[in-house]
Parts: C-alpha cells; sequence; structure tokens
C-alpha cells in the first residue's frame, strides 16, 4: 500500500518528521517497505531571482545571470534557454551537492567568465527528466528560502500491509493508528449525510436468495444528477498517481480515492445506461460479464453480481462492467457502496484470477459501518468536484452486528505479553485505538474489562488479540527479553535414533564423501525406473515436468548430480544424501534414507598409481560403514548378491549388486548401477551407489544403564595363524566359505580373513580359489601341535560340508 | 713384571685401537690384545706362575687394562657401525617433495552443519528434536494451524498438491515445519520444548526461492512462558550464533495466523557498500517470524488456552546460513556442484557444540 506523505498528513495532526513517521510505522507494525523522498538530497539548494540576464561575450548559448540570492546578487553562467530577467530559480552555490551527478559544485569559470553557482533543470535535482531549461518556480516563492519549502515535494511511503490488519487498509486508518501510538492527533472527517434533493427513480433491489444474504448484507445506492465528469484536480492525480493508480476521470478517482482512503470501495455507474432498480444478485451459471479491464468473464452461481432488471452490470466487490461504466459524457450517475462476505470475495477474485483493489479490501474485510459513510463522503466530493445535486440514499439490507464484548483480565499483558504496564495505561491504549472499555469487578477481587472492539477491527478475536494492541502500541521494542529458565546442566535432548543419523552423515564424510542436498522431486520418467514397488506420487501443481513426482529412490538424483559435475570436468565424484524417499501419496509413507553414489575412480590420477575404477565393493563398503554408524550388528548381517531371489532392487547391474540383510529384513542395498537405467538418466558410467534404510535397523529395546563394555579378556597366550586355500565352485559365496571357516571352532577362530582370489585353468572349469588366513587364539594354554592339526581338520571339514570345498593341492 | 710393563702395553694398545682404519683392522687389534694367543690373554696365562702377593697385584692391573682396552675396541667400533650406516642410508634416498597419495575429504552440507548448530544452541535451553512427515493433509498444514479454509493467508504459502490419493484426499508438501507443532502438541504433554527442523516446499522457484528449502521451527508450551522469554530466547539464539555477544535485536508486530501475539524478529547489521554484515551497524536485517501459540492453534490440538500458553518461531536454515557463512546464492544449496560442496561443506569432524565452539 503507498501513499504520499500530505495524504496521510490530512487526517493526522502532527509535527513528527518523516524518519519519526516511518520508525511508528513499522513499531506498530505497519511496516515500512520503501519510502521515496524526492526532496532527500535537496539540502542547501535556495530560491534566487534572476536581476539580470545578458549574453555570454565569448558563447553564443550561454547567458551571463546576475542572480540575487536574498542576501547578495551573484554572477552565474547559464546555459538554459529560459534563463531571463525576473525569474524565480533554483539555485544551487559552490559547496552543494547537486542530486543527478552526487559531484559537490565548485565556482568555476566558463569560457573566461567567473561563474559562482548554478540554476538547476529539474533533471540535475531529480526531480523529472525535464533537461530543456531551469526550473521555474511559482512568482510568489520567496528569495533566499530552501527550495523544498516551495517544491512542496511529496514523500511516498510505501507499507507492507499483513492480512490481518483490515483497519490500515486505508490511510485514515493509518493515521488512526500513528495518532494512537502518540503521534499526533486524528483529524476529524465530514462524514455528515449529504441532504437529499430529490428522492431516487432507482431503487435498490436486494435479490440474493434465502440463506444467501450473507455474500452481499447490505447496499447502499445514490443517485446523482447534472454533473460534470471533469479532468480531477490536480492533488487528487498526485496523490492517485503515487499510489500506482492511473488517474481516469473525476468521478472514477473519487472512488479510487476512497478506495486508498478509507479502505472503502464503492462503484459509480452511468445511470443512463442502467433500467430499473439496482442490487446484488447471484450469478447465473455461465453468465458472462465484460469487466472494465477489458477482458470478459464466465461467470457461476457462486458469484455476487450487481445487475439492474436486464443483466449484470458488475462483478459485485470486484470489478465494475464495461458497459455500465462512467465516461466523460456521462451526465448522472448511479453511486453503490455496498458490503460483500470477505470468503466469497476471495473465492470469486481467486476463480476469474483477478485481483483489484476493490477484492484486497473485501477479501480482508471492509469496515461493516463504512457503505452509508463511503457513499456520504463520495457524494460531497463528486458535488464539489463535478457540481450537481444528490438524491437521497436508497438502501437495500442492512449492516451486521459487529458489536461483541471480550472478557480482558488486565494482568493479561504481563502474563502473556511479559510487560508490565498500569491498567490506566492499558486502557488508554485501548480507547486511543477506538475500543471501549468497561471496568467489571471480578469476584476475587481481580479486574475484569469488558472490552468492545470498533467497528474496523474484525481482526481482534479474543483476550490474545487484544494483548497483541497494547503491546503494539507500547512497542514491541519495549518488551524485555528474560532468558527461558532452564536446568543448570543442559540434558541430553538427541533420540538415540537422532544420534546415529548425525553418526552416520559423519562417518559417510569420513569415508571422502561429500555430503549434498537434492530435491525431493525428480522428473516422472526417470522415478519410474527406480520405482520398484513403491506407488507413483505425482504433484498436482509441479514447478515443472523436470520435478513432478516425488523421489522414490535418492539415487536418480545423486546420479544426475555426478553426470552433472562429470559435464564439468569433475568425474571422480562420490556423493551422499541423507533424506527422505517416498513410497506412497499419504503422510508417513516415506523412508529416511542414507544413499551414496560414486562414479570415476577412486582417487584422482597421481605417481604411485594405485587408482582403480570405483566397483560394487566401494558401495558395500559405505553401506557398511553407514550401517554400523546407525548401530547395527555388522557381524550379523548377511549378503544377499543381485542375481538371487530378493537381491538388490531392478537399478542396479544383476551380477553386480546384493543387499545387506539382518534375518529377513534388508537393511541396504548397494551395486553397481545397471547400465541400461544410466543411459535412460543421459549419464555415463559406470556408478556404483547404496541406500541404506536408517529406519530398519534395529534400536536397543532399552536404554542400556551406565556406560560400561563388555570385559575385556585379552589371552596371554600365544595366537597362531595358519592359511587354506579352497577350491569351490565359482558360484560359492566367499561369505558362505567365510562363515562355514569361522563357526567351525568358534571359541578358538579369533579371525578370518580372505587374502587371496584366483581362478585359473589348472583348477578346471567353473572353479576358484579362496585363500584364507585363520587365528586361533586359545584361552587356557599354549596350542599343541595336535589341537592345532584338530582345528585345521575341523576347518576343512566344515568348508567341505558346506561349500563343497577341498583343498588346494 | 712391573707396572712399567704394563702402562707400556696400554699405550702401545690404545694407540693401535686408534689407528685402525676399519672394521677388519680393529678386529686384528682385538685378536692381538684379548684373542686366545692376545697379549693380554698371555700375560693372564702367566699369573698362575707368580708369587701370590705379586700375582694378587698384578692380576688387578691386568684386569683393569683388560676393561680398558675391550672399552675402547668397543668404542670405536660403534664408531665403525655407524659410519657404515650413514654410507648405507646416504644411498637410500627418496624424493621427499613429491606429493602425498591423495586421500578423497569429505564433507557435510551447510543445511546440516547449520541444523546441529542450531539443535547444539536449543539443546542447551532443554529444547529436544521433534520430526514430522514431508506429505502432510490439510488439517495439519492449515486448518489446525488457524488458517480456515478460503483465508488469504493460504495463498501466500503457495503449495505444492500431489494428486488425488486412493482415500479421495487431495495431500499436499508441507509449507513450513509448522504442522509438527500439531502433532507435538497432540501427543506430547506439556511442558514442551521442541525445535523442528526439516524439509518444506512451495511453489515458487526464482532468485531468492527454490521450491524446496529448509526450516527450523521452535514450540515451547507450558503455562507460564510469554514474550518476553520469546524474545529473550531468540535473542539468545541469534547471539550465540552469529557469535556477536550483544548483537542488538528488534521485535516488530506481525500477522501468522498460528500466533496471536505475532512478531517478526531483525538483527542488526550493516549494508554499507552493498556487503551485508551481522552487528550493531544501525541497519535492521528480517531474521525469522514468531508469536505466542494462537488460542485456536492450542484448541485444535486439545489444549486448554486458559491454561497453556507458549511461544512459536521459525526460520529458513538456509538462510541463516547464507547470511553467517556468506553464500550468496540460495540456488546454489541445491545444484551439487561439487567445487560448492567442498567450499562451503564442513569437515567430517567438525562438530558444533556451544562449549566447545560452535563454528570452527
Amino acid at each position: 500500500m503507498k501513499f504520499t506523505l500530505s495524504w496521510l498528513k490530512s487526517h493526522l495532526e502532527t509535527t513528527a518528521t518523516l524518519g519519526e513517521i516511518s520508525a511508528k510505522l513499522t513499531s506498530v507494525g505497519l511496516e515500512v517497505e520503501n519510502i521515496e523522498n524526492p526532496g532527500a538530497g535537496l539540502d542547501g539548494l535556495i530560491v534566487a531571482q534572476i536581476a539580470d540576464a545578458k549574453q555570454h561575450p565569448n558563447a553564443d548559448r550561454l547567458r551571463l545571470c546576475m542572480v540575487d540570492t536574498g542576501t547578495e546578487t551573484i554572477q552565474v553562467v547559464c546555459g538554459a534557454p529560459n534563463a531571463r530577467a525576473g525569474l524565480k530559480v533554483v539555485l544551487a552555490r559552490p559547496g552543494v551537492t547537486i542530486p543527478a551527478s552526487g559531484e559537490v559544485l565548485k565556482k568555476g569559470s566558463i569560457r573566461g567568465i567567473e561563474s559562482h553557482g548554478m540554476l538547476c533543470s529539474a533533471e540535475e535535482l531529480k526531480l523529472g527528466a525535464d533537461h530543456d531549461g531551469i526550473i521555474e518556480l511559482p512568482a510568489d516563492a520567496v528569495v533566499g528560502t530552501p527550495v523544498t519549502d516551495v517544491l512542496r515535494l511529496d514523500p511516498v511511503i510505501e507499507i507492507n500491509l499483513t492480512p490481518n490488519r483490515v483497519d490500515a487498509l486505508g490511510v485514515r486508518g493509518v493515521a488512526r493508528d500513528l495518532a494512537a501510538a502518540g503521534l499526533g492527533k486524528l483529524k476529524a472527517m465530514n462524514d455528515a449525510p449529504v441532504r437529499g434533493v430529490f428522492a431516487s427513480a432507482r431503487q435498490v433491489k436486494m435479490s440474493l436468495p434465502s440463506g444467501e444474504e450473507r455474500k452481499c448484507p447490505e447496499f447502499v445506492g445514490r443517485t446523482i444528477r447534472g454533473v460534470k465528469n471533469v479532468e480531477s484536480p490536480k492533488w487528487l492525480k498526485d496523490w492517485l498517481t503515487a499510489a500506482g493508480l492511473r488517474p481516469i476521470s473525476a468521478i472514477v478517482d473519487i472512488t479510487q480515492y476512497l478506495t486508498i482512503d478509507l479502505g472503502r470501495p464503492l462503484h459509480a455507474f452511468d445511470d443512463a445506461k442502467l433500467s430499473g432498480d439496482v442490487g446484488p444478485r447471484l450469478a447465473r451459471h455461465s453468465e458472462t460479464l465484460a469487466a472494465l479491464n477489458g477482458k470478459t468473464y464466465s461467470l457461476d452461481a457462486e458469484m455476487v453480481v450487481i445487475a439492474d432488471q436486464g443483466a449484470a452490470l458488475g462483478i459485485g466487490g470486484i470489478m465494475g462492467g464495461e458497459p455500465s461504466s462512467v465516461t466523460a459524457s456521462t451526465t448522472a450517475v448511479f453511486l453503490e457502496s455496498a458490503l460483500f462476505d470477505p470468503l466469497n470475495i476471495a473465492a470469486t477474485g481467486r476463480k476469474l484470477q483477478i485481483n483489484s483493489d476493490a477484492r484486497y479490501c473485501f477479501e480482508r474485510g471492509v469496515d461493516p459501518t463504512s457503505a452509508a459513510i463511503g457513499a456520504e463522503i463520495a457524494t460531497r466530493m463528486i458535488l464539489e468536484i463535478c457540481g450537481g445535486e444528490a438524491s437521497a440514499l436508497v438502501i437495500g439490507g442492512a449492516a451486521p452486528d459487529f458489536k461483541r464484548v471480550i472478557a480482558f483480565n488486565p494482568a493479561r499483558v504481563k502474563s502473556l505479553g511479559g510487560v508490565e504496564l498500569p491498567a490506566a495505561e492499558i486502557k488508554s491504549i485501548f480507547e486511543r485505538l477506538g475500543f471501549g472499555v468497561a471496568t467489571l469487578k471480578a469476584a476475587g477481587g481481580s479486574e475484569i474489562w469488558q472490552v468492545s472492539p470498533p467497528s474496523w477491527r474484525a481482526d481482534v478475536e479474543g483476550w490474545q488479540d487484544l494483548v497483541e494492541e497494547v503491546l503494539r502500541i507500547h512497542g514491541y521494542d519495549n518488551i524485555p527479553p528474560t532468558p527461558l529458565p532452564r536446568a543448570p546442566m543442559p540434558k541430553v535432548v538427541l533420540s538415540p535414533q537422532q544420534r546415529q543419523v548425525a553418526f552416520t552423515r559423519r562417518s559417510l564424510a569420513m569415508r571422502g564423501l561429500n555430503e549434498t542436498t537434492t530435491w525431493s522431486f525428480l522428473a516422472g520418467a526417470h522415478a519410474e525406473l527406480f520405482r520398484g514397488e513403491a506407488l507413483r506420487v505425482a504433484l498436482a501443481n509441479p514447478i515443472s515436468s523436470d520435478l513432478d513426482v516425488l523421489r522414490p529412490s535418492l539415487i536418480p538424483n545423486l546420479a544426475a548430480a555426478a553426470g552433472r559435475n562429470a559435464a564439468r570436468g569433475l568425474h571422480d565424484c562420490g556423493l551422499f544424501e541423507v533424506g527422505p524417499s517416498f513410497h506412497g501419496p499419504k503422510p508417513g509413507e516415506q523412508a529416511l534414507v542414507a544413499a551414496t553414489l560414486r562414479a570415476g575412480h577412486t582417487t584422482a590420477r597421481h605417481w604411485a598409481g594405485t587408482r582403480r575404477v570405483v566397483d560394487a565393493l566401494d558401495a558395500k563398503a559405505d553401506a557398511l560403514a553407514a550401517l554400523e554408524a546407525a548401530g547395527a550388528a555388522i557381524s550379523a548381517l548377511q549378503t544377499a548378491s543381485g542375481s538371487e531371489r530378493g537381491g538388490a532392487p531392478a537399478w542396479y547391474h544383476p551380477g553386480r549388486s546384493g543387499v545387506l540383510k539382518l534375518g529377513n529384513q534388508v537393511l541396504a542395498a548397494f551395486g553397481e548401477l545397471h547400465p541400461g537405467v544410466l543411459m535412460a538418466l543421459d549419464v555415463k558410467g559406470p556408478m556404483v551407489a547404496c541406500e541404506v534404510f536408517l529406519e530398519r535397523v534395529p534400536q536397543p529395546k532399552k536404554a542400556k544403564v551406565g556406560a560400561a563394555r563388555v570385559l575385556l579378556k585379552a589371552s596371554p597366550f600365544q595366537p597362531v595363524e595358519r592359511d587354506f586355500a579352497f577350491v569351490v565352485d565359482e558360484s560359492v559365496a566367499a561369505e558362505a566359505v567365510l562363515r562355514a571357516v569361522r563357526n567351525a571352532e568358534k571359541d578358538l577362530i579369533a579371525e578370518v580373513g580372505l587374502f587371496d582370489v584366483y581362478q585359473g585353468p589348472h583348477l578346471g572349469e567353473g572353479k576358484k580359489s579362496l585363500a584364507i588366513s585363520v587365528t586361533l587364539q586359545p584361552k587356557d594354554a599354549t596350542l599343541t601341535d595336535e589341537q592345532i592339526e584338530a582345528a585345521a581338520r575341523g576347518i576343512v571339514a566344515a568348508v567341505e560340508k558346506a561349500c563343497g570345498g577341498r583343498l588346494r593341492a | 713384571m712391573t707396572t712399567d710393563t704394563t702402562d707400556q702395553l696400554r699405550e702401545e694398545l690404545l694407540a693401535a685401537v686408534a689407528g685402525a682404519n676399519d672394521a677388519a683392522a680393529l678386529d686384528d687389534v682385538r685378536v692381538g690384545a684379548l684373542g686366545k694367543k692376545g697379549r693380554i690373554t698371555g700375560l693372564m696365562k702367566d699369573l698362575g706362575a707368580m708369587a701370590p702377593e705379586a700375582r694378587k697385584a698384578f692380576g688387578q692391573k691386568l684386569n683393569v687394562l683388560k676393561d680398558e682396552i675391550a672399552a675402547a675396541l668397543d668404542s670405536r667400533k660403534q664408531g665403525f657401525d655407524a659410519a657404515a650406516l650413514n654410507a648405507h642410508l646416504a644411498t637410500e634416498c627418496l624424493d621427499v617433495t613429491l606429493p602425498v597419495r591423495p586421500e578423497a575429504k569429505g564433507t557435510l552440507h551447510p543445511i546440516s552443519q547449520t541444523m546441529e548448530e542450531v539443535a547444539a544452541i536449543f539443546g542447551l535451553m532443554g529444547f529436544e528434536i521433534a520430526d514430522g512427515p514431508d506429505v502432510e493433509d490439510d488439517f495439519h498444514n492449515f486448518t489446525a494451524l488457524n488458517f480456515p479454509p478460503g483465508h488469504p493467508a493460504r495463498e501466500m504459502h503457495d503449495t505444492l498438491f500431489l494428486d488425488p490419493a486412493d482415500d479421495g484426499q487431495r495431500y499436499l508438501l508441507r509449507t513450513h515445519t509448522s504442522p509438527v507443532q500439531i502433532r507435538t502438541m497432540m501427543t506430547a504433554k506439556p511442558p514442551i520444548r521442541v525445535i523442528i527442523p526439516g524439509r518444506t516446499y512451495r511453489c515458487d522457484y526464482d532468485m531468492t526461492h527454490t521450491p524446496m528449502f529448509h526450516q527450523v521451527e521452535l514450540l515451547v508450551i507450558d503455562t507460564e512462558t510469554n514474550m518476553s522469554h520469546l524474545r529473550g530466547c531468540l535473542q539468545e539464539f541469534v547471539r550465540t550464533y552469529f557469535g556477536v555477544e550483544d548483537l542488538t535485536t528488534r521485535f516488530r508486530p506481525s500477522y501468522f495466523p498460528f500466533t496471536e501475539p505475532s512478531a517478526e524478529m531483525d538483527i542488526g547489521c550493516s549494508r554499507k557498500g552493498g556487503e551485508l554484515k551481522i552487528g550493531n551497524h544501525g541497519d535492521w536485517l528480517e531474521i525469522l517470524g514468531c508469536g505466542m501459540v494462537h488460542p485456536n492453534v492450542l484448541k485444535a490440538c486439545g489444549l486448554d488456552p486458559e491454561v497453556y500458553q507458549g511461544f512459536a518461531a521459525g526460520m529458513g536454515i538456509e538462510r541463516i546460513a547464507m547470511l553467517k557463512y556468506g553464500i550468496p546464492d540460495l540456488r546454489t544449496f541445491f545444484e551439487s556442484d561439487l567445487r560448492w560442496l567442498r567450499h562451503y561443506g564442513f569437515a567430517a569432524l567438525d562438530i558444533p557444540s556451544v562449549t566447545g565452539g560452535l563454528t570452527r
């Protein structure tokens, strides 16, 4: 909302400076967004008069002016064609900053003649684009006074109005708030009824069906005849222009003015274009209306139109119609000042996509008592500017009763607002804002007040709103800050799972991965490749077709990110993200996933030459690290390879992927991404990835008591390491062999490692050799050769039994 | 046999030790003195033939001589060994100016780090962390938060809706973290102190808006907390978070459907020369919205507004991260540009703590 300072001062008697007004507006909740002050920067410029102007001896286009400053007469060289004797001008003396250039004026010499100042054009003062000549001040301007006194430059204030402040929709409401906050006095307003000199032939006809009357409960009309729809006076045009409106004609401008001035939209019809009585009715289904903005709207039966006996004339409370609009030749108008239902206005405006000032006011809520007042003020202005005579008012319906009483305990200002204020001051604030206050003694001796909000405060409902009013006017900045009371020693506030998620993040970063954050949505076609058994969750109003489905997996966004980095030349890429994936459209149908993705090589090229292309086991290592950080017992996990039933999902390479399971529960999937999927994503592979389902990691049933670890029993006896090489079928999982070894001598075996995998012609077709080191750790005595031999035999037998393996010869 | 003999022998042998040029020559000296047929060994053998008195005296002398020579030999030998080792080491040379084997340095995203910083500060004030779903229903996102159907404030949220689900409901992506306030109040009993960090969504994408962003919400519900606490709590937060001990704050009335009274808080800043600086420099920067929880919200959650009260506040994670760390463009948070992640990201072990230092 924009208005000029002089407009504000038409309602507010104040000596406050622009800066004080601006600060107070923000302080009472009418946040100042911007102030355009054309007078800023004009300090030091004074009114002067050219006493004499003659030709410059050395230049055809320059004039030599003797200029009266009020205290002396100085010589100024000026190039303006309109520099002539007798003219009152704007003079800049040396030392003054010229607004347009920002430079300080110096005494100078032009073509050999000294110049002791500059006569300014509008452009030089940033007051307009006129640079053909110097500013011509009115003849009555007083020589020697500051030009800011003469130019009457009107600063424009723009405030950011929150939707609740229906009272400040108009400049008068803003002035009222400032006055309440102590910044001056609200001027009286002449809203006395204008005596009708004839009875309006046109009556109001309220035609809303029963039960729908609230959509337009009151309609005040009046005929004004014998008017001349002239151009608006300059002040009105200036104010409207400053408010961002386009002046059209006096009658239209007066209705525009009242919308901004009082937050009271009105409409004026050309009376000659109406037939019969006028009033609100519901629009007919598919009824059309050519509106004032040049567009034709198709209406529905929820909407209210203002109609005469023939057709709809305007969309009630939103926009008038073109055929019934006033023109320069209008001689009689029918004025409409009606009340509309905010919700219906909002719905209608939304459906028709019309953003008008009238809609803006009515959907927030216009003062229910303002229909008649608005009509009177508008009438008075029309008569003043356009002449003519007014009929008596014709009124349909009635304003709804706004009166209500809120029980208010003044102690609430302290208990909710945190501010200690004397009851008298609280009461005074209410009264300054137009609230009625009656005091009741409550039984307990504490005072309970009955506070009645004024008609313009539909937003005030409960005692909490009243506390806000008191704080607002007293100043939020006067609320003393009090630290929140708290325990002397802070307690643990993170749940075990929250700590694990944080730890998972940092563990993955420790592994050299860069955490990223990607959208929760992506292109539907890409989502489809990763959907698996999840439902497709599409957005009804996506921001773009690239972001139209909620992600069923974090991988496609990470793969796309790696692809973008590769396109920038960063081919070696390790990313991770911890965030939601979505498997259904309802609240809660999402899972918290830690996902990693690696592309390119394990490290950059370097002299030691130990880098390699990332593979599925890098992704497995990421998955295991994430699971361990998330609290999973790694030793209890089983790996199922991608080719098995229940293996990794279809977006992984079927032969180079797997899942990590705890019992039947899949905790993570990992592997190389399917080349076909990468091709569909338009990224170059290979890429490896993992998805860890953090919420599936079992949590300890009960919080552990104490932090004590299981007692370490380090054996004093020498461990023995033995190596075995088993030949097994190629299809046998390494994990199966290792498990068989581990289980062979559970008490004795401390460590099992796989240190070589070999395939070669002499092993036979479809065979492989696994070289395994086993550490035997005795607990009670040093192992004898016989014991070691027995353990070795047990291990070999176990592998043979479980995996059909035999010792390699 | 006389003292002269041993003195002379000492001199000779010590001279021989000193004169040995390498380990082999030194060994010859050792054999000549202490070997089976060595000169000291020979004298030792002769002791048996001496009278007991003389044997005792001379034996002592011989032993002293023997120890002395052995020590001299030893010391000389160590010198040769060290020289030999040095000569060998001189041949083993590595170019230590070679770059070390590369290791990838991982990083945390500024959003994660900022969330942890926020949690670290509010944790000290006893706030726990709550979370809720990204997909919400109209009740939790709007109605329970006192956005009546058709209210213009709903439109300000530019909601992203989902296609209707099989239950006929039109779910949406939460436009703020406030629905978790409702979920918290409906399940937990006051006193409540929670922060709610999370993803939020709006149908808006330009220079300063992204369709997904992050917020952190604060909720305090008990019977006593008032606006003075709200201001105190938030003031302590911004001072700690930005590391400006006396940072001034400004409270302004504002409007949110779910709070009454509502406020916005500004912090001191400077915009001189187009550069934003946090501190008491006379200008103001809006940082968050807040207020006392609206009675209608309390009622929607089954809490009696005549008994319970408290505050809620919310701020943008990216915004406070941008302000603190000088990150110029919101959109870059979601681009996954490795150069950006490495530059603005945080080391894995850079865990924020108020007592240990919030910011490294």
